[in-house]
């Protein structure tokens, strides 16, 4: 499948193990990614706080784009942030069309105009709504057996449910978690899954967005987790980047390795650590590196076949 | 009829026993509430169990629970609804979160939720001299205060705050979204000193984490988090409160480098957003001691080569057409004389929405 591909700002910025790991792995999963790098930032809630007609004529830009790619089949992101802050201006521009046409007013001078209806999706529900489960456990290479995960999905991605069309046949809000049974793993149960990893408030108020940090990693590894694994690049950068600082607010050790979801996927379908960026995280994924050569070594050659 | 079992989150602290589940079997209809059949298991187990409640009809907020993890009012949540939702077909009631339990399922409202209502000046100012009879407004411009005007005070955003959870000082959303209801009133003589005052506050405007929770708690459809970003909407662009918690300057910093670049530059972010918007700010000193506090971080991620020096010194950008694209972009909707604002609630949706995946 052909997607309208938007990485989004932090995934070729701090980090860039994302935008890596997602190239790698999109041809074993039969994913042409149409990069959109004419695009803008998606303001990440901040543009829109400052100014709701400026995030959203940005934004209107991106679906426009998007729209003109050819042969894609919708839009695809890697980014909690982007998903949810782009659902927050989609929903306005769907809902009204006397402010569509506004909005689509600005971007006239390029020849852009969004229409509605366009489908965005993260790869997490991509991966479950258009690859589908069963076929993702077809191609998997290297079962994520006994590694135990625990999902942190970022907030911009489970709520609000409404805006985001979560709901009893779609329920998006478990989706990490039938992804990583799926790739064979353990999926671990702790209270953080759901929570904010407090990177919005890092400048404002460092103590408490740390404490949120340091919190759910605790969590996660009294629940004895062997990794965390994320499809958000924000979360990525306060759990991961800021976790020696993290540590210090909690006051305890945490050592809690933070995976972005395609390189957990990656691993799975059986791409060699090194080439999904893990060497790059601020924690080293030696637990998860350490398990992926054991089970290599193990099941010796790759599964037949399938 | 049909039977619905409950577990109930038991916890008297008085006692000095520590807090216990039970379970309770009722009949009732399928739509009929949580409430009520909290109520039945009272009536005919045990009359011991703590609940409050007043109204049964979603309108006095005296009943706000947990209801299978999820903060909801409950005469508000169906037994058929809440048992799909379960984990394993037990209803799990337990009191609100951020509160402290007076019993079983009653919070102490007053410790919490109160204290900081009050902590936002509650009530309208009024603008002098006091009309004889009547302020008379333009109706449009008590349009936008409506959406925080129905709260009903049930504490639920305040039960799932999750940054009250690591700063039980933060302001919180119900008490944010009743400073909105004031700061948007157009009788109030005193916006500018509310929202300077709620802008400084470290707990205050810039403490909420954009988590959405308080969103999906409200009964009421009140979003007291849209409201907070209301605030510092006014705050920043209207009356320029430029805060001591980097709030006005990090929102500042942001816009300008999109402008600039067309996509986000973290590295130029950080400086920008403790010491003003200039590329000069990375060399004032009190932004290099901020800096210097992350050092670990910034020191792993350069050893890991994760930040590259290179890439600190030269971000990505659009290429030139796109830019000036961006650039026209913003000089026409910054140019607009009013700030366009579409609010869902008041505006509702055209008849002819098609739901989008």
């Amino acid at each position: 499948m052909k997607v309208a591909y938007w990485p989004g700002c932090v995934s070729r910025g701090f980090t860039p193990e994302l935008h890596g790991s997602m190239a790698r792995i999109a041809p074993l999963l039969d994913i042409e990614l149409e990069p959109l790098d004419r695009a803008a930032c998606c303001g990440a809630g901040v543009i829109a706080e400052h100014n709701q007609e400026l995030a959203d004529t940005l934004n209107a830009r991106t679906f426009a784009l998007a729209q003109q790619a050819e042969g894609t089949a919708m839009m695809m992101n890697i980014c909690s942030t982007c998903q949810g802050a782009q659902a927050e201006c989609q929903e306005r521009l769907d809902a009204n069309a006397e402010y569509r046409a506004h909005i689509n007013a600005t971007l006239a001078d390029e020849g852009l105009s969004y229409e509605k209806g366009l489908t965005n999706k993260n790869f997490l529900w991509l991966l479950v709504e258009e690859l589908g489960l069963d076929e993702l456990r077809e191609r998997v290479r290297r079962p994520l057996t006994d590694l135990r995960v625990g999902p942190f999905y970022g907030c911009y991605i489970v709520r609000p449910t409404e805006r985001l069309h979560i709901d009893d046949e779609r329920p998006r809000d478990t989706y990490l978690g039938l992804v990583i049974d799926a790739l064979g793993g353990t999926v671990i149960d702790y209270a953080g899954a759901h929570k904010c990893c407090g990177f919005p408030i890092l400048m404002m108020n460092r103590e408490a967005s740390l404490a949120q940090a340091g919190r759910h990693l605790g969590d996660a590894v009294d629940a004895a987790a062997d990794c965390l694994v994320t499809p958000c690049p924000l979360c990525h950068l306060n759990l991961d980047l800021q976790q020696p600082l993290a540590e210090r607010v909690v006051g305890r050790e945490l050592d809690m390795p933070v995976l972005h979801l395609p390189q957990l996927v990656g691993l799975a379908l059986g791409i060699p650590p090194d080439q999904l960026g893990l060497g790059r995280h601020v924690v080293k994924p030696t637990a998860v590196i350490d398990w992926t050569t054991a089970v290599v070594a193990e099941v010796g050659a790759p599964s037949s076949g399938g | 009829m049909a039977e619905f079992t409950l577990r109930l989150r038991r916890y008297d602290p008085e006692s000095g026993d520590a807090p216990y589940w039970e379970e309770h079997t009722v009949d009732l209809e399928p739509h009929r509430s949580v409430l009520e059949a909290i109520l039945q298991a009272k009536a005919r187990f045990d009359g011991s169990i703590g609940i409050r409640c007043s109204c049964r009809a979603a309108i006095c907020g005296s009943c706000g629970v947990r209801i299978n993890g999820t903060p909801d009012l409950a005469c508000h949540t169906h037994l058929d609804k809440a048992q799909r939702h379960s984990r394993d077909g037990v209803i799990e009631v337990e009191p609100m979160g951020n509160m402290p339990v007076i019993k079983d399922l009653i919070v102490d409202m007053e410790a919490v939720h109160w204290k900081k209502i009050r902590r936002v000046t509650p009530w309208l100012i009024a603008k002098q001299p006091v009309p004889e009879r009547e302020y008379i407004v333009p109706r449009e411009t008590m349009v936008d205060v409506t959406q925080s005007m129905a709260c009903i005070q049930c504490g639920a955003c305040v039960s799932d705050c999750l940054a009250m959870e690591v700063d039980p000082d933060f302001i919180g959303p119900a008490a944010l979204a009743k400073a909105y209801r004031f700061v948007g009133d157009p009788r109030d003589d005193q916006p500018y000193e509310r929202l300077k005052d709620l802008a400084e506050d470290p707990h205050g405007i810039y403490d909420c984490t954009h988590c959405f929770m308080c969103i999906d708690a409200c009964p009421k459809d009140v979003a007291p988090m849209s409201q907070i970003m209301r605030l510092r909407r006014r705050a920043g662009s209207d009356y320029g409160i430029e805060d001591r918690n980097n709030g006005e300057r990090h929102e500042q910093a942001f816009v300008t480098l999109v402008r600039k670049y067309g996509l986000l530059d973290e590295a130029e972010l950080v400086p920008r957003s403790y010491g003003g918007d200039s590329p000069l700010s990375k060399f004032k000193p009190s932004v290099q001691k901020e800096l210097a506090s992350s050092l670990p971080s910034i020191a792993k991620a350069l050893l890991r080569r994760k930040v590259t020096p290179a890439k600190v010194l030269k971000p990505h950008r659009l290429a030139k057409r796109d830019l000036q694209q961006v650039r026209r972009i913003y000089e026409e909707v910054e140019g607009h004389p009013e700030r366009l604002e579409l609010n869902l609630y008041i505006t509702g949706y055209d008849e002819d929405e098609a739901v989008t995946p």
